[in-house]
This record gives C-alpha cells, structure tokens and sequence, in this order.
C-alpha cells in the first residue's frame, strides 16, 4: 500500500526520483526477470506475432517476400470466396453440423450428470464414472481408428448390419452417415467428462430444499425438475453461450481425420477448408482471410449470447 | 397444519439429497430404470476397448469369421510379434516417448519459471505481463498465421521444435501454478534471500521441492497431451517420416490405408496393402496403454482440476 502512495507521489513529484526508484527496483529483481524471459519471448512469439500474422488475410502472401513484404490485395480473398458458389455449402456443412451438436450432444452430459446425481450407492457411481470418463483421455486419432476397425468394410459392426440388412452401410466413406458418426463418436468420447462440471455444481444445492419439497409431496420426477435442474441453470447457460461461441467450429483435428473422398458432399466444412486451402494448398492469404471471417463471427455470436442472457436474468459469461 | 408430522413424512425428512430413504413404488421404478440406464451407458463406453484388446489377440480367421467376441478361441500373440518386429511402429513409438519425455520437461521450465516470476506481486510490471497472457487467452491468430510463424519464419518444419515449442506453456496452467506459487508462505522465501540466495536460488531450493505433487500433476497434464497429439506432427513433419510419433503413423496404418481416404498419395509404399485387422487393433492397444497406466491419477487430478475451474473460474 505505501509503496504505492510513494510510486504516485513520485510520479507527481520529481521525474528523476521515480526513475532512479524504477532502476533500483529492476536492479533488485534482475534474477526475476530473468525467469520470466522466456515466458514472455514464448508469448511474443508463438501467440502475438500470429496474431499480427493476420494481416495476411488482406495480402497476397508469398512465403518468399515475407509478410511485410507481400502485396497489399485489400478484401480480395473476401471477395472470390463469397464469389464461389459452393461457399453455401461450406456455411451449411458447418452449420448442420452444429445444430446437430447443439441438439444432440450438449444436452447428453447434463442429462448424465441429473442420472448419476440420483444414485445413491456412493461406491457403485463412482466406479461407472470411472468406465465413463476414460474416451476423454484417448487420443482423437484412437477414437477414429477404433471407429474404423469396427465400423470399415471388415469391421464388426459393417458386417453384423450387412447380415442383418442384406446389404451393407458403408459408415466411413458415405455422406449420409457421415454426421451421425461425427455425433456418435463425440457423444462417446465427451459425455461422461462433460458431466463433471454439472456434478460440481450440483454439489452445492441446499438439500433442505428436497426435504421442504418431500413434505410438500413433491415426487422424484418433480423434485428433479423444480429443484436440481434450477440448480445447474446458470451453468447450463454459461455452456451454452460457450458453445455459441464455437458454432462455427466443426473441430479440424476431428473431421481431418473422417473426410475423405467420398464423403466430401457432407465434410466439407470452414474448418476443412481453411485447412486445405491453407496447409495442403500453401493459399495461405485465402485460408487466414477465411479463418478471420470465423473468428469474428465467433466474438458477434458470444457477446450476443451473452447480452441474451442478461436479458433473460442470467450472470453470463461476463 | 398442526404440529404432527405423518409417519410418511417423517421418513421423508430423515433423508438428505435428491433421494427419498424409503422410497415410493414410483420412485423404485425410477430407481430401477436409472441404475440399468447409467450402468448400461457406463458398459457402452468401455466395450470397445475390450472388443479391441480381445480381438488384438485373436486369429485374423476368428475376426472374419465370428460376430462379437470379448475372448478369443485361439489365443494369439501374431499381430503383437509383427509390431514389434517393424522397424517403423517400433520407431514411431520411440518418437512419440522422446517427444513427450522432451516437450514436458520444456512445458515445465517454462511454465514454472514464469509462474514464479509472475507470482510476486512487487514485480515491476507485472500486470503488463499478467494482461499479456490474459489476453492471449481470449484471442488467437488462427490456424494459418500460427503455421507461417513456426514453418516460414522460424524455419522449424521436420524438426522435433516445431512440436516442442508451440504448446510450451498453457496460460491456464501457468496461471494455476502462479497462484499456487502465490499461497505459499513468503516467510521461507525471505529467509533464505537472507542468507544470500538469488530469487534462482530460492525457486531451486525452496519452492520447488515444496512443488512436488504441482508439478507432478501438471507434468501428467501436459504429457497426455503430447502423447496425443498429432496435428502439429502431421503437418510440420509430413515429409520426415522417421520423426513421426505415434500416433500420425496410427493415422496412416488405419484411417490412410482404408481405402476411403481422400490423399492415397500419402501412402508409405510399405504398407500399401491394408494391414490386417489384428495388426491394426494390437496397434491401438499399444498406443492407448502409456494412458491407461497413468489414467488412476489422471482421474484424481484432472476431476480436481475441472472442479477448481468450475468453482473459482
């Protein structure tokens, strides 16, 4: 506290004394930088140099010239991707498929954590929590290969739908079923993790209200909608404005791996083709100017989000 | 309503929590049904893994011919003895310990020395530093410029840096260890300081060893997730293929040689003929075992850790 006083007396008093004070201070704690160096170099470079790395997206970058050096295009990436017709069907692509999240996925771990918070054998739930949580450690490209081995032309499940059909589904090369596998293998691999942040909050429900809620004669199913699910609502509504933030995000580490050629007519999303525009076609001013488009319809979409909650009476995000 | 209490209700206030002790028929039905749904949701999650393991032993004859199985008829150990007899899976699986064993030790220099840094509040702008990393929280240059920087302009593609690097600290990590840095009693920091050593000297001798289980916990943290990665190996080492870890060979053997892949030319002409489903289920299990051996503490640390975030975030 008086250290402050005296920094701002300083400030207001004599130049020389605030500096002299300032260089005495480093002086005093050079080993403290020191450590914190290569934190800060760390920072400068592998997240603010590429922040200003956007800039590409209004040049014509060419590795050769450099970024300072490139030519200045304006929107022109902006403009031939909205001048491409298939854009639409990158937009809905991505945007079907996540409606498909929203509606399909997110509700799953709140469910998951209501049904795990009514059980009553402590040892039991924890045990199943256990099975639950273990997909979310598994490396994104185990969950595809598993998918494959059990669901590709010699898998398991390929061949027990065949003989039940009499014909096969092709699950990995088809862009019907595309979607549904990008869904399932994301209900599998998060839902039980998902649910840890709805227990945690559950944890803090007074259960003096169950009780005034059971002399009322209020039923499990009753108690459950009046009471637990209220609980959690502001949790619910952080997620989703979270999720809002992302729903131009289809995860490119994710479908990269599921993409392929024959079931491009559903793959192909902002997502897949900032990253084959960018790294597997080197259009890296197309892919960036792409990639910001998304960045910032994400911000719109979150702050929007967040405003909406205000409204409705709830803290938010912020 | 007068004072007395029927037997019914008074059962129903004896207990605590969203379940009633002595239960309504209703409520047992609801019992019953919840347990055999979570229960059967649990045994959905882990079924394929024991699918895989089982049918990693089995014989190529027993996978083609029977449906489901969890044990195999003839125990096999053929598709293990071709692993580990391949150069390339035995390679991949030396990558993928080397770059985690090296890219943890990087994550926790550079997290701990910062943390520390950070944690001492007469640090001469420290807020600077504190909004600096705050902010890169929230904002990121994407996918692309953040390929430019490490491939064009630090030059770093085929390396083992350009894996190592770019992840090295997590904001929120580094945060995390900063505040615990923070709790701990400056009365033994100050006395050592007296006794002459630098602000090195005290984070080596004293806050560190009573870092332990953070760093232990962070280190787990931070070794998952090289163990898992392969993005940043696909993409910056495509072409120098005796770096690949892992799991961007995983990717090739399995997703890249289905058949119904998009970019066939990527194909090793070693393994262009698929590899049999045995090889490719063995393969998995080799790669999810590292995890499952740590996967008990990661269970006690990452619950903890989400809780933290969920309560105190």
């Amino acid at each position: 506290m008086s250290s402050k006083a005296e920094d701002r007396l300083a400030l207001h008093g004599s130049g020389a004394v605030y500096w002299h004070k300032l260089a005495s201070e480093v002086r005093r704690d050079r080993w403290l930088y020191v450590l914190l160096a290569p934190g800060v170099i760390y920072f400068l470079v592998f997240k603010y140099l590429p922040m200003f790395g956007i800039v590409i997206a209004f040049e014509n970058y060419v590795p050769f010239t450099g970024v300072l050096g490139s030519e200045w295009v304006g929107t022109k990436w902006f403009n031939s991707f909205f001048g491409f017709p298939a854009w639409t069907t990158y937009l809905a692509n991505t945007l079907i498929l996540s409606v498909m999240n929203l509606v399909f996925y997110f509700p799953a771990p709140i469910i998951l954590a209501l049904m795990l918070n009514e059980m009553r054998l402590q040892r039991y739930k924890r045990l199943l929590q256990t099975m639950l949580y273990v997909p979310h450690f598994i490396s994104i490209v185990i969950v595809v290969s598993i998918t494959f081995v059990m669901f590709g032309p010699s898998g398991i499940v390929y061949k027990a739908t065949e003989s039940v059909l009499g014909y096969p589904i092709k699950y990995m090369g088809s862009p019907d079923t595309f979607r549904w596998m990008i869904i399932g293998q994301t209900i599998w691999k998060e839902t039980g993790w998902g649910t840890i942040i709805f227990l945690a909050a559950l944890t803090n429900v007074d259960t003096q209200l169950y009780e005034a809620a059971m002399v009322d004669g209020a039923g499990r199913i009753r108690r459950l909608w009046h009471i637990t699910l209220p609980a959690i609502r502001s949790t619910i509504v952080l997620m989703l404005i979270l999720r809002m933030g992302s729903m131009l995000d289809t995860g490119y580490d994710h479908l990269i791996l599921m993409a392929n050629a024959m079931n491009r007519k559903a793959s192909q999303t902002l997502d897949v083709f900032v990253y084959q525009q960018g790294i597997q076609s080197g259009q890296f001013s197309y892919a960036s100017a792409i990639g910001l488009m998304k960045s910032i319809v994400s911000v719109t979409l979150v702050v929007s989000s967040n405003k909406i909650a205000h409204l409705l009476g709830e803290q938010g995000l912020y | 309503m007068d004072n007395a209490v029927s037997p019914k209700q008074k059962k129903m206030i004896e207990s605590t929590g969203p379940v009633g002790q002595n239960a309504t028929l209703g409520s047992r039905i609801f019992d019953v049904f919840n347990y055999l749904f979570v229960s059967l949701v649990a045994i959905t999650t882990i079924l394929p893994f024991v699918y895989i393991i089982g049918a990693s032993f089995a014989t190529e004859y027993e996978i083609a011919t029977r449906p489901m199985f969890f044990i195999p008829q003839d125990v096999s150990t053929a598709a293990y003895q071709f692993i580990f007899s391949s150069n390339k899976i035995l390679r991949g699986f030396r990558n993928s310990i080397l770059i985690t064993v090296c890219g943890t030790a990087i994550n926790l220099f550079f997290t701990v020395t910062m943390a520390y840094a950070l944690s001492k509040t007469r640090l001469r702008g420290r807020n600077f530093f504190l909004n600096m990393v705050i902010i890169s929280m929230f904002f990121s240059g994407g996918m692309i410029p953040g390929y430019i920087v490490i491939a064009n302009i630090l030059n770093l593609k085929n390396t083992y840096w350009s894996v190592l690097l770019p992840g090295a600290i997590s904001a929120y990590n580094m945060m995390i260890v900063k505040n615990f840095f923070q709790n701990i009693p400056q009365e033994l920091e100050e006395s050592a300081s007296m006794d002459g050593c630098t602000d090195i000297g005290v984070l080596a001798r004293i806050v560190l060893p009573l870092s332990l289980p953070v760093l232990a916990t962070f280190g787990l943290f931070y070794a998952v997730g090289h163990w898992n990665a392969y993005f940043g190996a696909m993409i910056y080492m495509k072409t120098a293929k005796e770096k690949w870890p892992l799991q961007v060979l995983l990717r090739e053997l399995i997703i890249l040689s289905n058949g119904t892949a998009g970019d066939m030319n990527n194909l090793d002409p070693e393994f262009v003929q698929p590899p049999e489903q045995s090889v490719k289920m063995a393969v998995i299990v080799v790669s999810t075992v590292p995890i499952m051996c740590v996967y008990p503490f990661l269970q006690k640390y990452f619950v903890k850790g989400v809780m933290v975030g969920a309560l105190k975030g």
